[in-house]
């Protein structure tokens, strides 16, 4: 009894699914091919938003040490038996120094209290920050000369170090935004290439609804809401498992941008990843098919009179 | 009304009613389908457009249902002067044209009815209205029993009235068919004729491309005689 209707209702289902679907695109832009492409890709734009998302945070965080990028040490009598003002003016003179200052006492206290305590017991030792007018080629000559220019200094290079991390994380990047560039290219490329393909197909089809006084905004609209939807399930897709990867990223780094590794999955720092992005990766996807779709088609119609 | 002054059409591959292919340039050397060809169809009026295999039928049904635009000359259809209308205004011109063409052009992936709503869907009708029209002109085809099936399992005569149906749903105020009754036997083709006579009555200006003389014996009316693609006679 129940099942000649239901069969009914699936055949009127298809019927009026069909009506919606003139062209038939359903078919010829099939859920399979582009969605997993786009997917691909997806997961390739997630990763190097991530990554030039974490090159920032290593940048904005390396940054301040990188300012200074040398220090020199002194015992902490310097500060009061004149040593001090001589060394600040003998680094002064030397062409690679561009600012020699001396630490304050209360920002030296502040830095070392977690490892001293509130009232340290040893005498704190007169810092010297530097400066520099450019990163040295070779760090350890130009401290070596630091070293013999201030007699009882200790040089400390590992801001240098810190200058040419920052300056890799600075192109990282760079590169992550040119990979971002070339992903969104391939895609409106692979979008291009499909609707091309389907419009092949539909060719009779497209020129009959123009015969019969389509629009080129109705035949394109509704290349475009296939193409966008497919493109933005693909995208989804792709950014749905790029999140795990990402977290896992994000855990290894955590210990660099001061944080904690996580124990397991749910300790992994969900909150770290770019959310806000991630989210707007597969609304970019389907813009971006909406648009390739609707540029590609238009131009194909106006060869029809 | 339709009105052609002095229309030549030289078939150029790139303003192939059906799209030129990929690569294709406008082409010279051909030989023009028309020439020099004048005439003016009345508001309301019935014609045959006569003539042998190649004389330029389809082409004259072509530039009056604006899918092609004359290489010289001018044509007017509905009030709208071909040559000076914008692109964009012309599909609304369009919607008020209903076309049977020689070779039907139903959409092979929908069933008849969806094939006979196509009109009314693209011109935007609400869907209960649309069910309403289209189970009408359905009924009026004799299409009801065949409503879900494919074009490809229906007979030529059924493929011909569908192509009807999906031509005068939209109540045209110019209805063109291009060899409607080809391929039909006498009967069909009489139905057919039939079919659109009624239309003429409704007040629908009617233009039918034939080569069936004895329809036309049956169903007197004025005629365009084209030979090689010029006019020679009319009336
Ligand atoms: N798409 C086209 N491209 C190039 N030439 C064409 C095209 N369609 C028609 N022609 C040419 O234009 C001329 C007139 O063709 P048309 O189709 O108008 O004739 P017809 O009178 O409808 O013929 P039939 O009775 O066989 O249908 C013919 O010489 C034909 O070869
Ligand atoms: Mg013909």
């Amino acid at each position: 009894m129940a099942e000649p209707r239901l069969r009914h209702g699936a055949e009127a289902r298809l019927r009026r699914s069909r009506g919606r679907d003139p062209l038939g695109l359903r078919r010829v832009m099939s859920d399979r091919l582009l969605p997993a492409l786009v997917a691909a890709m997806a997961l390739l734009a997630a990763l190097a938003i991530a990554g030039a998302r974490g090159a920032a945070d290593l940048t904005s965080r390396w940054e301040g040490g990188a300012a200074t990028a040398m220090t020199v040490q002194l015992p902490s009598a310097a500060a009061t038996d004149g040593r001090l003002t001589r060394a600040l003016a003998t680094l002064a003179a030397m062409p690679e120094v561009a600012e020699a200052r001396a630490m304050d006492q209360a920002r030296l206290r502040a830095l070392l209290r977690p490892w001293l305590g509130e009232a340290p017991a040893v005498p704190l030792p007169t810092i010297i920050e530097l400066r520099l007018e450019e990163l040295p080629r070779d760090p350890a000559a130009l401290a070596d000369r630091i070293a013999t220019a201030v007699p009882g200094g200790a040089v400390e290079a590992h801001g240098v170090w810190v200058a040419r991390l920052v300056a890799l994380a600075r192109s990282l990047q760079a590169v992550a935004l040119a990979a971002l560039l070339l992903v969104a290219g391939i895609a409106t490329a692979v979008v291009a290439v499909a609707v091309r393909a389907g419009i092949a197909a539909r060719r009779e089809a497209i020129t009959i609804l123009h015969d019969l006084g389509a629009t080129d905004t109705d035949i394109a609209g509704r290349f475009a809401a296939r193409a966008a939807l497919l493109v933005g399930l693909g995208g989804l897709a792709g950014t749905l498992v790029a999140a795990p990867v990402l977290a896992g990223f994000a855990d290894l780094a955590a210990p660099l941008v001061g944080g904690q590794p996580g124990v397991d999955l749910l300790a992994l720092p969900w909150g770290k990843l770019p959310w806000l992005e991630l989210a707007l990766l597969p609304c970019l996807a389907a813009g971006l098919g909406w648009l390739t779709a609707q540029a590609t088609v238009r131009r194909w119609l106006r060869r029809l009179p | 009304m339709v009105r052609f002054a002095g229309v030549g059409l030289r078939y150029a591959n790139a303003a192939r009613p059906v799209g030129g292919l990929a690569g294709d340039r406008p082409g010279a050397g051909e030989p023009a389908a028309l020439h020099d060809v004048s005439f003016t169809l009345p508001q309301g009026s019935f014609h045959w457009l006569l003539g042998p295999s190649g004389a330029g039928k389809s082409s004259v049904l072509r530039l009056m249902q604006l899918s092609l635009r004359p290489t010289s000359g001018s044509v007017e259809v509905l009030g709208a002067d071909l040559s000076r209308i914008r692109r964009r205004d012309l599909p609304a011109l369009r919607r008020r044209i209903g076309t049977v063409w020689q070779d039907f052009r139903l959409l092979p992936h929908l069933p008849v009815q969806d094939n006979v709503a196509l009109p009314l869907r693209i011109a935007g009708r609400a869907e209960g209205q649309i069910r309403a029209d289209v189970a009408e002109m359905l009924r009026w085809a004799g299409l009801e029993s065949k409503a879900g099936q494919l074009p490809a399992t229906l007979s030529g005569g059924e493929q011909q009235r569908a192509a009807l149906a999906r031509a005068v749903v939209m109540r045209p105020a110019l209805l063109l068919a291009d060899e409607p009754t080809g391929n039909l036997d006498t009967v069909q083709a009489r139905r057919v004729l039939a079919l659109l006579h009624e239309m003429h009555r409704l007040g629908t200006t009617v233009v039918v491309a034939t080569h069936a003389e004895a329809l036309v014996e049956a169903y007197p009316a004025p005629a365009l005689w084209l030979e090689r693609g010029r006019l020679v006679s009319h009336g």
